[in-house]
């Protein structure tokens, strides 16, 4: 079968509105990780695929942002503003047989937002963002290969769609009469997006900012001044959800077996840490970590060791734990030869389980899963993408563009059509009043209108950013990427987990560590996260050098939010949903991404039982091209990997995992 | 073309197309060898420069190709080896890069030590190396071998102290980096061998153990610590008696003249004068020339025999295994052992290093518990029973010794200890009386003929089938081999040489059954009084 390679830019020839009543699969939604690998494998399987989104970014609840990005997502929270541009002729296109599902125009999926600024702000007005043009090099997706592609066959006619460099402002876009197709990158559409002008954003936020400190002092010469931070603000890409990659997880085989991997780059995970009796400290969960270890006493070393060989094929000696099955794997670790230090290490963080719900099975099967994944590409079981988890739905969407889907940000549909005998959903009705006819609608969950969920009870996930000026551990080398978890005091339930970057993970700027926390909501945001927060850092305070000494970093920035986690809501919830309209929930809080490549699995197979999910695509040059098709374009996909031009040394390469064995 | 000595670049060319798909091609690496050197004389410095550099490429493309090759680590060698102002960092390197890959390629390790020796890498700087490969993975037997060759040239001792040791504070800070290792992973055998080696010793230096003279057989009989070839040359044993040096034939007890524990002179080289009785008395004073050691006995009037020796109860005797460094360190090394044996009952390595470092310690006191430790070891180890049990009986061997030393005795009782081979036999020149009745011995080695004053030799209750080693026992007038497995008179045959031997019990053996045994045997060693079949 000779496939069709069109990219984004080819297809914006097409009248869009012509394309547009053809699409098979339609998307009303955000580009989220789930719906993302949804689409680029209902692409890659031959259908068209029309993604809309009536954000100015991709990602969603996955996104990641530059500092200045953030700013704005914070503003839009913050002010609960309302983006969508009404339309009232959308009436006119629903057909007396048919009905219409209106969705939500306001995203209710974060709350409690709180920002609080603790690095000195003395005021320039002329701070901006410096280094926009570079910039560029960080979007890995979909915005890269129109510029990577050969200019000569820049379509002259369409000169709007050049809102891919940040120097034409994004309005002219939006006032198109004819729909635009944007491939965005979501930091620039994150910055330049709705917001015109960046600087009022941000003296805005500045005054939103609960200032903590006397801002009159200059800072010093080694301080990171708040200015600095929004003068390096592209430097920074900020996630939204905080996740890792199993080294073995389903992320990383669909990664792989699609061969989407191509379109990013990924760091291991240098260290896992714990926090015990108010210190941090390195666990050892290698081989080689475990001897090079200090703290551990020779004897714990094996008993370790000895425990995490029993976990590593516990199957096999089922008379070991058996007898233990009805009780916590925290009692189940109390029979077993451990020292209460080495039962902290085991529980919190390498089984990464609750102290009081995790059953002995369940935490023998996170043990070995977690000892699986180790020694793949490293000496810790997780990988991290450069430029943040953000990029990972967005390779995804580039896939899907590959293989000719197209996206629409800043594009919101109204309501969904449903033809009332055959209660099937026919059609969506954008911004616009157009009317997009499609067989099958993927609906990511926060669209729906209160009408739809109102039996819906939703989990919450809490979740905080800081950034601070050093390491919770003092790092050998600078640039370590670690994880945490701290388990709270009261309820026990719950851990914190807390995940902290260094700058060459392209996601904060040099000098600085980015740290994200996370849990599952008991309170708000910051009423759950600020203990742990209190613990580990402290604000950053113009205090003089005899400060220098302490151990704990301080907080510069930091951001706290609720997100909805409808990750466990079933569709069965949602009042009167057509069959072919699909559901798909937000980010979950688990620290793998299995869940939303669970759930993109379920849904295509659900859909089209007989084929393929996510084949490798062809080698570009078996491929077969139309005619009017042959574009060098077509042949992105293997040049692409080389338009990432700063790439950070040892940063890890999906292609060939497995190191040459002995 | 070889032949015809065209030896230019079109043979490196063509050379050059088969190396690269298989490097391992002896011959042709020579064939470019010689060109090499051929073009050596005939091409400026200038393109001869650019000729190397083009070589160390292409042989490092042949490494990638094979990286275990030996013909290509060789032919770079030999080209460093040649090379006026060669880059040896740029060789480190590239040894650090393969080793990256894998970190157990003998081969590069061998490139590597060529490439520190020839660049005179400070030791320290190697070690460091080691140290960061060790830390990665410390299943390594080569990184570790290669720090047991640095410490010791990093850490110089004196030169009263054995060499190849370390000073205790270096030796702690190893202890504690491979005991790490053997606790974080037990079944790793390198860092079970580089313990020992940590824990062990240099050989001792060479010494004259003993010196015995027997006036009956005019004989001189010494015993080195180690086997020795006394020979005409420089190496040679001289013996002074009463003041005046006497040329004697040194031989071995068995007279095969390879090196030996034991060497005696014979009885006719000795003149009757030297050992007359009527004299007061004899010195005798025996000269190691190479060695610088020396004996000296005296043999007084009315005395049969003479001799002096070094007592076994002496600490360096037995302990050759493990050294005998300050036994805190052993004493604390035996005590993470056995917690890491409680972790790890069934750990074969851990097991075997108890045994030695109790019998570092004191091998009498801990006696019983090695023997259970031994029992333990072979029921998890049956693989090497064998070895095992030689192991002790080597042990039990080296107990009794001392044990008879304290005694100050000349007799020594083996019977009943499950031997299964005998050894330090050298150490027994005076024993006069041996009992190995009950064990399962199944021969009497060569090494027997050490025992010159041997007058009694109980040996039954075993599976004896050959009995090589009594031969030429001057003293020799007791054998019982009563319940072995001789099967044929012709065994017998070297108990001939024992000139005293008179009584000879042979009941129980496969070789009584046959008719006309006794007959047979009267022919065979006439000289025997009583035979028992």
């Amino acid at each position: 079968m000779p496939f069709l390679l069109s990219t984004p830019r080819k297809v914006r020839r097409v009248k869009s509105t012509q394309f547009f009543r053809e699409s098979c699969i339609c998307y009303p939604s955000s580009f989220g990780l789930p719906e993302s690998i949804f689409a680029a494998a209902c692409s890659r399987s031959g259908q068209r695929v029309l993604h809309v989104d009536s954000r100015s970014y991709y990602g969603g609840n996955w996104a990641s942002f530059s500092f200045s990005g953030l700013l704005s997502w914070i503003k839009e929270y913050q002010e609960n503003s309302d983006i969508v541009i009404e339309s009232s002729t959308w009436q006119e296109q629903i057909l007396e047989n048919e009905e219409a599902i209106a969705l939500s125009k306001k995203n209710k999926t974060i709350k409690n937002v709180e920002v609080f600024c603790y690095a000195s702000q003395n005021f320039q007005e002329d701070i901006e963002e410096t280094g926009a043009l570079q910039k560029n090099h960080a979007s890995v997706t979909s915005a890269n290969f129109s510029e990577a592609a050969d200019p000569n066959c820049l379509p002259t006619e369409d000169e709007s769609l050049s809102t891919l460099s940040c120097e034409v402002p994004a309005e002219q876009t939006s006032s198109e009469t004819e729909i635009a197709l944007e491939v965005n990158d979501a930091e620039e559409t994150g910055e330049k997006g709705s917001y015109s002008d960046d600087k009022t954003s941000e003296e805005e936020t500045s005054e939103n900012v609960s200032t903590a400190e006397d801002t009159t002092e200059q800072p010093k010469k080694n301080r990171i001044a708040y200015s600095q931070i929004i003068k390096e603000g592209r430097r920074f890409n900020i996630d939204l959800v905080s996740k890792l990659l199993y080294s073995r997880g389903l992320l990383i085989d669909l990664l792989i077996k699609s061969n989407v991997s191509r379109y990013a780059e990924f760091k291991n995970i240098t260290r896992i840490l714990a926090f015990r009796e108010g210190r941090v400290e390195q666990v050892p969960c290698s081989r080689a970590d475990v001897f090079n270890n200090k703290q551990l006493t020779v004897i714990e070393k094996r008993m370790l060791m000895k425990f995490l060989t029993f976990c590593m094929e516990y199957e096999k000696h089922p008379d070991e734990y058996k007898a233990y099955e009805k009780i916590t794997f925290s009692e189940f670790l109390k029979t077993q030869k451990l020292t209460p230090n080495l039962q902290y290490f085991v529980l919190h963080s390498i089984a990464m389980t609750s102290e009081t719900t995790s059953s002995t099975i369940d935490g023998l099967k996170a043990t070995k899963n977690f000892l699986h994944c180790l020694g793949r590409y490293g000496n810790t079981p997780f990988l991290f993408p450069l430029y943040g988890q953000g990029e990972l739905p967005q390779c995804f969407c580039r896939m899907c563009a590959v293989f000719g889907g197209i996206y629409c940000l800043r594009h919101s549909v109204q309501c969904l059509v449903v033809e009332k005998e055959s209660r099937k959903c026919k059609a969506i009705i954008d911004q616009f009043g157009q009317r997009i006819n499609s067989k099958h609608f993927l609906v990511e969950d926060s669209y729906f209108s209160e009408n739809t969920c109102s039996h819906v009870q939703y989990r919450q996930i809490s979740r905080a950013v800081l950034i601070t000026d050093r390491s919770v551990l003092k790092p050998d080398s600078d640039q370590q990427i670690s994880i945490l978890t701290v388990p709270l005091e009261e309820p026990k339930t719950f851990v914190v987990r807390v995940i902290e970057l260094c700058s060459s993970t392209m996601t904060c700027m040099k000098g600085t560590y980015l740290v994200h926390l996370t849990c599952t909501s008991f309170k708000t945001a910051k009423e759950d996260l600020e203990p742990v927060v209190q613990k580990l850092f402290i604000p950053y305070t113009e205090m003089e050098i005899e400060n220098e000494d302490i151990e704990k970093p301080r907080i510069l920035w930091a951001l706290y939010f609720n997100m909805r986690d409808s990750s466990e809501v079933s569709r069965d919830c949602y009042n009167d949903l057509p069959p072919n309209i699909y559901v798909c929930s937000g980010p979950d809080c688990g620290l793998g991404n299995d869940n939303a490549v669970k759930q993109a699995e379920k849904l295509f197979q659900q859909i089209f039982p007989n084929e393929d999910f996510c084949p490798a695509p062809p080698n570009p040059e078996d491929i077969v091209l139309d005619e009017d098709s042959l574009q060098p374009e077509a042949a992105e996909s293997s040049a692409m990997p080389e338009a990432n031009t700063e790439t950070p040394k040892g940063s890890t390469s999906l292609g060939n995992p497995e190191k040459p064995s002995e | 073309m070889r032949q015809a000595g065209e030896l230019d670049e079109s043979v490196l060319e063509l050379t050059s197309q088969i190396l690269g798909a298989n490097p391992d091609f002896a011959t042709l690496w020579n064939c470019r060898r010689e060109v090499l050197q051929q073009l050596e004389a005939q091409k400026s410095p200038e393109e001869l420069a650019a000729l190397v550099k083009a070589e160390l490429v292409f042989l490092e493309s042949c490494l990638r190709v094979n990286p275990k090759s030996y013909g290509t680590w060789h032919h770079r060698c030999w080209l460093l080896g040649r090379l006026p102002e060669p880059n040896w960092a740029r060789e480190l390197e590239l040894c650090a890069r393969f080793l990256e890959v894998d970190e157990r390629n003998f081969h590069c390790w061998d490139y590597r030590r060529f490439v520190a020796a020839q660049a005179a890498v400070p030791p320290a700087e190697e070690l460091a190396f080691t140290d960061s490969l060790i830390t990665r993975n410390f299943s390594n037997y080569s990184s570790w071998h290669y720090r047991s060759c640095l410490l010791p040239q990093l850490h110089p001792q004196p030169d009263s102290s054995p060499q190849g040791r370390l000073p205790e504070d270096v030796l702690l800070k190893e202890l504690e980096l491979v005991q790490n290792a053997f606790f974080t992973d037990p079944n790793d055998q390198s860092a079970w061998f580089y313990h020992r080696w940590l824990l062990g010793r240099a050989d001792p230096q060479d010494a004259l153990r003993c010196l015995h003279v027997s006036r009956d057989e005019a004989c001189v009989t010494i015993s080195f610590s180690r086997p020795l070839l006394v020979g005409s040359g420089t190496e040679t044993l001289l013996l002074v008696a009463d003041q005046s040096p006497l040329i004697v034939e040194w031989r071995t007890p068995d007279g095969r003249n390879r090196p030996s524990h034991v060497w005696c002179s014979q009885l006719c080289d000795l003149p009757a004068a030297s050992l007359s009785d009527q004299l007061p008395q004899h010195t005798f004073r025996v000269i190691w020339t190479a060695g610088d050691a020396q004996k000296e006995c005296v043999l007084l009037k009315g005395r049969r025999e003479a001799w002096c020796r070094d007592s076994a109860t002496d600490e360096q005797l037995f302990r050759c295994e493990l050294s005998v460094e300050k036994s805190t360190v052993l004493q604390s090394e035996l005590k993470s052992c056995k917690e890491l044996q409680e972790l790890e009952p069934e750990n074969k390595w851990c097991l075997l290093t108890i045994i030695l470092l109790m019998r570092a310690l004191d091998p009498l006191l801990y006696e019983k518990e090695t023997l259970q430790y031994f029992q333990t070891l072979k029921a998890v180890d049956p693989m090497r029973a064998a070895y095992l049990d030689d192991l002790r009986s080597k042990f039990l061997l080296e107990n009794s010794v001392l044990k008879m030393e304290y005694a100050e005795v000349r007799v020594l009782h083996l019977a009943h200890k499950d031997l299964t081979v005998l050894c330090h036999l050298e150490q027994l020149l005076l024993v006069t009386h041996l009992d190995l009745s009950h064990n399962r011995l199944r021969t009497l080695p060569p090494a027997l003929a050490a025992l010159r004053c041997l007058q009694v030799l109980q040996a039954s209750d075993n599976s004896i089938e050959s009995l090589d080693g009594v031969a030429n026992l001057p003293q020799l007038q007791e054998l019982s081999l009563c319940n072995n497995r001789l099967q044929q008179p012709a065994a017998l045959q070297s108990l001939a040489s024992c000139p005293r031997l008179a009584l000879l019990d042979l009941q129980g053996n496969p070789l009584c059954q046959e008719g006309g045994i006794l007959d047979h045997l009267a022919k065979l060693l006439p000289s025997v009084r009583s035979i028992l079949t």
